[in-house]
């Protein structure tokens, strides 16, 4: 049973370069072996840049009205048989484009996805990091409020703050800055899960020894908080994050097809779903379920993306 | 090691291997050992956390958790293979022929049933009773592990109950089918030092009483020096040290059991310091080719670093270690017959 | 128990004032009701006479009294769009938007819970895979789209079922069914499908994620190693741990429902409190607002404190016992 001693060097010793380590870990490793999740972040990623270029790579623009002609309108997709080359998704009642339509949407969509997103996060990552930290009245406080708000829908309170918006602002002013209304009220309606995780999180680590230790030499609660809390956190935070942005396109999508989202000058794919169902009983089907098939691929990729992020971070799946 | 005839062991272990793949490579974390466990006999299995002490126990009950898996060996109960039984046989034997005890009796009892309703089921699942004298036994099983008002106290749920209290409770629950070996693994590690040796006693007392042999897995040498009949030392998989418990404390033959016992302060000896040693247990997959302790043996030789040592006779125990091989060893080893 | 139910009873209270307050503010502070209500003409003394009428000239504090003091006998005021009685306008519209929601949550349920459990039980079973591709999209697609999706097929292409409206309705007092007439239950098929559909994925991954985690459990592994059958493992032992806190948040979902119907209301144009809802935020028309969140709130608190009191009676852990355990 004798073993030769050249096999002594088993276990690789650490190389350098972050790439290199980042492309040799556990969770690169899982994300190539999942054929799906390549997928849909590739998918995801042709979203992004479709709708963040859109003015520079759509095949039209379907806002100028001087490119609009009437007699375009209600063109169908391309491998019909009137169909048009121009347009290849079809047209829809005014002449545009669909398929830049979808794209120009597909960017107000995201737009209003992200920044709710990131207004969520730190709303409620600010919030938790206080509420574990400091304790005490203003932690029962900020968790009252949450468990009050938390017991109601997220698109109703979206829907609510919307409303309150809409009804003590006049109607101009309002169009103006509705984007950034929508914005605030998806993200207020979400920033309860960031900051009951980030809360748990901070609870734990408050009285880990190093934290003690950072207090016992003076530094400041905010420094502790952030640079040594808050990686701790990060990981759950990012999951949270991936699902909810799924969410938060689907209430502004929702929100926008109840014609209380984003103003109709700069409509997303909400908007125009909306639009198009008018037309689905007389046949014209492509301008609803086009924008409609946008909508879900995109958001099914994102919602993708989560899944495999959270079983990727999970150290009890390992 | 196996015996045939009159004289068969209850457990025997041969050549077992448990390994677990990953990406990086297969881990071998219990790497070809064998033992045996005769009937009514207690088998201490001792070694530090990591050793491969609870997956053998976790294999011979057939409850490795994938990936994990069983890659060489077999387990014979009463001389019959059963770690290749297809699920629904190993199910049968468990709780009925091997009962298993478990680390943390918070977590091993289900909160939502009353202790009654679990050990009836448990009862009923084996033996052929009716509900209501399945239930009488019961009653008596907790009686037997020291329950006061066992008549009331059965269709109490298991957050009632203190840890030492749910301890006995899981005791019974191993006991209630009347196997012939109960592997406990770290019964009481998770309990207050006060009732540790309270514990061990009922465990000790009760299977003798039912005839049962016990698989006592554990990290505390103390715990085996009382209890246990004989002893295997674990190592990075593998077993350094079988034999009589009194043998191998009193006289420990591998050097890493010596540097163990060497490490444990003792009442009436006067040391000026404890024994240590030196560096710590490889990482399964980092374990040096040959003996797996040659890094840190203050022993060690050439041919340790070249070929893993048999299990070889050393005195009325056996030890893996190349020391008692008479052809190579440089000298003697003390203390030998 | 009761010092429980108590407490809980008084969190509801203070939960449906501080929602009570928050619909006041809207009359308060948002929009100006009685230019709204006079329309453009309109002289002084009109507007101090409705002023007077509606209490708008009292400190605030004695106008939310007010407020509250109505809305507990159900006196929300007059719609601003439809000028008529606000109270009026939802007992005409909750029988519509509660069998919706009831159906859909039967739904959601009964075809939640037994998907979640297959998929936690067989993990890499090939009808698993189907069921969880099938509850990524449910979770992906919004309920509008799938209302539209549903219409599309079965109304427009097929032709099996109406496509808005609530079919024949039967008149019991104040109550209109439509489970009594052949059309009314047609009708309710694929607006119940639309809005139980979310629910019913949402309910089967969490169904299935703590049947995960149960099995995980210590206490299962000693099932195991007492050589208890799979059936007695998996359906007396796992399922019940699994479902005793999927209850809470199950009942919150179905709770939630009831805001949902709002999007199934307006695709489905089903003549329930939802759509109600979304006319008047499109025109802030206030009291038919107030009314809503109030009622909403009201639902909200109630099914919060049932699921409080289930899961009381469920979980034994949370009885506070006098029989504890004594010596070692």
């Amino acid at each position: 049973m004798a073993t030769t001693t050249a096999d002594r060097r088993s276990s690789a010793a650490p190389r350098a370069g972050v790439v290199h380590r980042a492309l040799d870990s556990d969770i690169f490793h899982s994300f190539k072996r999942s054929p799906v999740t390549v997928l849909a972040a590739a998918i995801t990623l042709v979203c992004f840049i479709g709708a963040i270029f859109a003015p520079w790579i759509a095949p039209h623009n379907p806002f100028d009205l001087r490119t609009l002609n009437l007699l375009d309108a209600f063109t169908p997709p391309i491998w019909t048989t009137e169909g048009d080359a121009r347009f290849i998704l079809g047209t829809d009642d005014q002449g545009r484009d669909v398929l830049s339509t979808i794209m120009y949407g597909a960017r107000i969509s995201l737009f209003v996805g992200f920044l709710s997103v990131i207004f969520a996060m730190l709303l409620g990552v600010g919030l938790g990091l206080i509420s574990g930290y400091i304790g005490g009245t203003v932690d029962s406080f900020v968790m009252r409020i949450a468990d009050i708000q938390l017991s109601f829908p997220a698109i109703l309170i979206a829907l609510l703050i919307d409303g309150i918006a809409r009804a003590a602002l006049p109607a101009a002013l309002h169009d103006e800055i509705a984007i950034y209304v929508l914005v605030l009220a998806i993200g207020a309606s979400g920033w309860v899960q960031y900051a009951r995780t980030v809360r748990g999180s901070t609870l734990v680590e408050k009285n880990k020894e190093y934290v003690q230790a950072a207090r016992v030499i003076g530094l400041h609660p905010v420094a502790i908080m952030v640079r040594h809390v808050l990686p701790n956190v990060m990981g759950p935070v990012l999951v949270i994050a991936t699902i909810h942005l799924a969410i938060a396109i689907i209430t502004e999508a929702t929100l926008s097809f109840l014609g209380v989202g984003v103003p109709p000058t700069q409509p997303s794919l909400g908007t125009l779903i909306r639009v198009g169902n008018d037309f689905l009983f007389s046949g014209e089907w492509w301008i609803t379920i086009f924008p409609g098939a946008a909508l879900v691929i995109m958001v099914l990729s994102v919602n993708l993306l989560g899944d495999w992020l959270r079983d990727a971070l999970n150290p009890k799946l390992r | 090691m196996a015996r045939t005839g009159a004289n068969l062991p209850l457990l025997q272990v041969e050549n077992l291997r448990v390994v677990f793949p990953t990406r990086r490579g297969t881990l071998v974390a219990v790497d070809d050992i064998s033992f045996h466990i005769d009937p009514g006999e207690v088998l201490g299995v001792v070694g530090e956390s990591g050793a491969g002490k609870s997956l053998t126990g976790a294999a011979i009950i057939g409850l490795l958790e994938p990936p994990g898996r069983i890659a060489g060996g077999q387990v014979l109960l009463e001389g019959e293979r059963i770690d290749n039984l297809p699920y629904e046989q190993m199910r049968r034997i468990r709780g009925r022929r091997i009962g298993a005890v478990f680390q943390d009796p918070l977590t091993s009892l289900n909160p939502l049933y009353t202790i009654g309703r679990q050990l009836v089921e448990t009862i009923t699942t084996h033996l052929d009773m009716t509900p209501q004298k399945a239930r009488d036994h019961a009653i008596e099983l907790l009686q037997e592990v020291g329950i006061t008002a066992a008549e009331r106290r059965i269709d109490h749920y298991p957050h009632q109950f203190s840890g030492g209290m749910r301890q006995r409770v899981v005791i019974a629950l191993a006991l209630c089918a009347n196997p012939r070996l109960v592997i406990a693994d770290e019964p009481t590690t998770a309990l207050d030092v006060s009732i540790q040796a309270q514990i061990i006693a009922l465990l000790k007392k009760l299977c003798s009483v039912h005839g049962a042999a016990v698989m006592l897995i554990t990290h505390d040498m103390g715990v085996i020096a009382e209890t246990a009949d004989r002893v295997a030392v674990m190592y990075a998989g593998r077993i350094a040290e079988i034999g009589p418990v009194k043998d191998v404390v009193k006289h420990a033959r591998h050097p890493y059991t010596a540097g163990l016992m060497g490490s444990i302060p003792k009442v009436g000896e006067h040391v000026e310091r404890l024994t240590q040693i030196e560096g710590a247990m490889p990482r399964l997959n980092a374990i040096p080719p040959g003996c797996a302790f040659n890094p840190r043996c203050p022993r060690a030789f050439e041919r340790c670093r070249l070929e893993r040592p048999d299990l070889l006779p050393a005195g009325s125990s056996h030890a893996a270690c190349w020391l008692y091989d008479a052809a190579s060893a440089p000298v003697r080893a003390v203390g030998d017959a | 128990m009761i010092a429980y139910i108590i407490r809980r009873l008084i969190q509801s209270v203070v939960v449906m004032l501080t929602v009570g307050f928050v619909a006041f503010s809207l009359f308060a502070y948002v929009g100006d009701p009685i230019s709204i209500m006079l329309g453009q003409e309109f002289t002084e003394a009109d507007r101090a006479r409705i002023a007077a009428d509606l209490g708008l000239d009292r400190p605030f504090f004695v106008q939310f009294l007010r407020f509250v003091g109505n809305a507990i006998e159900g006196d929300f005021g007059i719609s601003y769009r439809l000028a008529r009685p606000v109270d009026a306008l939802i007992v005409e519209r909750l029988p519509a938007t509660l069998e919706l929601s009831m159906v859909a949550a039967f739904f959601a349920l009964v075809a939640g819970v037994p998907m979640g459990v297959y998929t936690g039980l067989h993990r890499d079973s090939w009808l698993s895979r189907f069921f969880l591709t099938v509850s990524l999209i449910g979770v992906s697609l919004p309920t509008f789209l799938i209302g539209i999706l549903l219409i599309l097929v079965f109304s427009v292409i097929l032709g099996w079922l109406p496509s808005f409206g609530r079919g024949d309705v039967v008149k019991i007092g104040w109550w209109s069914t439509g489970f009594l007439t052949a059309s009314g239950l047609k009708a309710l098929i694929l607006p119940a499908i639309t809005l139980g559909l979310f629910q019913m994925t949402l309910i089967m991954r969490l169904v299935r994620a703590e049947m995960l985690e149960v099995l995980r459990t210590d206490y299962i592994k000693f099932a195991r190693a007492r050589g208890l059958a799979n059936r007695a493992v998996h359906f007396g032992h796992a399922l019940r741990n699994t479902l005793v806190p999927v209850i809470t948040i199950t009942g919150l979902q179905l709770g939630a429902i009831i805001a949902f119907a709002i999007i199934t209301e307006t695709v489905f144009q089903w003549p329930g409190m939802g759509l109600l809802f979304i006319q008047s935020v499109t025109v802030a028309d206030v009291p038919v607002m107030a009314a809503y969140l109030c009622l909403v709130a009201f639902f909200f608190v109630v099914i919060n404190l049932i699921v409080d009191l289930l899961y009381y009676a469920v979980d034994p852990r949370l009885r506070i016992d006098k029989g504890v355990s004594g010596g070692h």
